[in-house]
């Protein structure tokens, strides 16, 4: 298994990985081919294909020009709706949640392991058993069909995550270090600032691409809670997929797919090896 | 958990002072966490209490028993969504498990371009379900997809059409979740085989095993608790599939690929039956619990039996 003495069979294992490799990569190449074809030549082929002219154009249509129900402003207004939603929610969870697992973890106070357990069952609620309460709080405090009120939502959930993942971290820290400071009469925050903060870069980059992705991402909650032009990329897209299912423009739709899972897809390319960390830490809770 | 911190550094009795000054962390601390621990057990009894009530458009009060349940029980659309739910959840679990498998004994083997390769098979982990639902629903219609692409190419007799067929449509769903979380399964594989104590393989070599014995009598028994945890995230999220149902098939042809988190959605916000929504809702989170309970139980007895370190 782990020598390289047998050609044959190493040529196999190449071969077979090969495969598996076009074929992940296989619907990516046919959006991005897509992407740059017109919606014509789509229509009298398929949807493979390669791109006989290519049509860049698709992508100005797709960021500012075609039409969702009567409004014809493209992707652009639901991507800084995205945009608006994921970096507040992400930043203000991920502070949030870095001082309470640092709370947790390290200063600990009565309750703290009541209180922590019942937040983490936060990983495992269904979003639907919140969708109604959700709904009447957001319509009651006047935040329904509004931005702010998808931060309020994903930055409350979001907390259940930032800090297991903090907490987790923090926990490895060496507890002498914090009573050293305690007796030198540092307080709570100083201590955070100066001992705990600079220590956790790894951490907050894990929480952050792994809060920013999955905000970026959701769906549910954004088809729910907002309509029309406050909707997030997500349910833009389902939307304009059912809008122009009577007159397919692919070449056009595949330029908003691409556009819409750009941000995400980025910081994946840059921030691999800390996305995976994210996603096997919430495997091994 | 362990106290890792004595006794010496909790803070002491606190006084009025200490308090006031205190005031700032105190909010800080437990005002989220309040807020978050307050909100998960508030709305599930909201939720758990509506499903109980008489709501159809507006939550009301009144007690109507188990009755918004037997309706939903009694429903086609909800017997449809359950048996998908079981289907698409052992197919799409067993399926992920075995390819993350190969993918992972794959990479194992110090082949080149290891990094590209898993990157490769991750990468679709990053993109929302809207957009692989949007993209998989244009390769597997056969006007458009693969099908149109095979009779383009001269084979006309040729057939794909499961995004269509009430029977075999689910099987989409099958397809496109595999394609998009096999990877996770073999990030995790990977680790464990990476995990291996080196010793034991050695000890194997000495005793002559070859590549094939040797992952089947040493090192795969030693992946059975990454194992257990997939499955369980896996079906965690096949219970709560919405997104790329919605953007795949919409729950059709008809109501063919059907799923809870769908019943619930249309219940509640198509057709304005709230209780009836909410006992969905709250069944899902009993097939949920069916899952994560004996888990946890099966959790609990291992951290006893195992000697702390």
């Amino acid at each position: 298994m782990r020598d390289r003495t047998f050609a044959p069979s190493r040529i196999l294992i190449y071969l077979i990985v090969s495969l598996f490799a076009a074929a992940w990569l296989a619907p990516l190449a046919v959006v991005v081919l897509n992407s740059l074809r017109t919606n014509e030549e789509i229509a009298q082929a398929s949807m493979i294909g390669w791109p006989k002219h290519w049509a860049w154009s698709n992508y100005a249509a797709a960021w500012s020009g075609f039409c969702v129900a009567e409004t014809c402003s493209g992707i652009r207004p639901y991507m800084l709706n995205s945009a608006l939603v994921t970096i507040p929610a992400t930043i203000i969870s991920t502070m949030l949640g870095a001082i309470a697992g640092y709370a947790v973890s390290l200063w600990r106070f009565r309750g703290d392991s009541w209180i922590y357990g019942i937040v983490t069952l936060g990983l495992f609620l269904p979003q639907q058993m919140r969708l109604l309460p959700w709904t009447i709080v957001l319509r009651d405090i006047g935040l329904i069909n509004t931005l702010t009120g998808l931060v309020l939502i994903h930055t409350i959930q979001g907390l259940s995550f930032t800090t297991l993942f903090c907490r987790n971290y923090y926990v490895a820290i060496p507890h002498e270090l914090i009573r050293a400071a305690r007796i030198d009469g540092a307080g709570f925050f100083r201590i955070f600032w100066r001992i705990i903060l600079p220590l956790s870069s790894p951490i907050l980059i894990v929480t952050v691409i792994w809060q920013f992705t999955h905000i970026w991402n959701e769906f549910l909650y954004g088809v729910t809670f907002t309509t029309g032009q406050q909707q997030p990329v997500t349910a833009a897209l389902i939307a304009l997929s059912a809008a122009i299912a009577d007159i397919p423009q692919h070449g056009v739709q595949s330029a908003a797919v691409i556009i819409a899972a750009l941000p995400t897809l980025l910081i994946y390319l840059f921030g691999g090896r800390y996305f995976v960390r994210g996603l096997t830490a919430g495997a091994v809770k | 958990m362990t106290d890792v911190v004595s006794t010496a550094t909790r803070p002491g009795r606190p006084t009025i002072s200490g308090v006031a000054r205190r005031l700032p962390e105190y909010l800080l601390i437990w005002v989220p966490l309040l807020l978050s621990a307050a909100h998960l057990i508030s709305f599930s009894l909201w939720t758990i209490w509506i499903s109980f009530t008489p709501s159809t458009l507006v939550p009301v009060s009144g007690w109507v028993g188990l009755r918004n349940y037997t309706a939903v029980l009694a429903t086609r659309n909800w017997q449809i969504a359950f048996n998908n739910l079981l289907l698409f959840g052992s197919a799409f679990v067993l399926l992920s498990l075995i390819t993350g498998l190969i993918l992972a004994i794959l990479l194992d083997q110090r082949i080149r371009g290891e990094n590209v390769l898993r990157s490769i098979f991750l990468y679709p982990l990053a993109v929302s379900f809207v957009v692989t639902g949007t993209v998989w629903s244009w390769l597997l219609n056969p006007g458009i997809g693969i099908e149109k692409l095979v009779h383009d190419l001269g084979w006309t007799s040729f057939h794909f059409d499961w995004l269509v067929n009430r029977d075999m449509a689910i099987w989409t769903i099958v397809i496109a979740v595999i394609w998009q979380s096999s990877g996770f399964a073999m990030a995790l594989f990977l680790a464990g085989l990476r995990s291996v104590d080196a010793d034991l393989i050695k000890a194997a070599q000495i005793d002559g095993a070859g590549p094939i014995r040797m992952y089947r009598r040493v090192i795969l028994p030693t992946l059975w608790p990454i194992t257990i945890a997939v499955v369980v995230i896996q079906l965690q999220f096949a219970i709560s599939t919405f997104d790329l149902v919605r953007a795949l098939t919409n729950g059709g042809p008809g109501i063919a690929t059907q799923l809870p988190a769908l019943v619930v959605y249309d219940l509640m916000f198509q057709r304005g039956l709230l209780g009836r929504g909410a006992a969905a809702a709250v069944l899902m989170l009993l097939i949920l619990l069916a899952v994560l309970l004996p888990y946890a139980a099966w959790r609990y007895f291992q951290r006893r039996r195992a000697p702390h370190a």
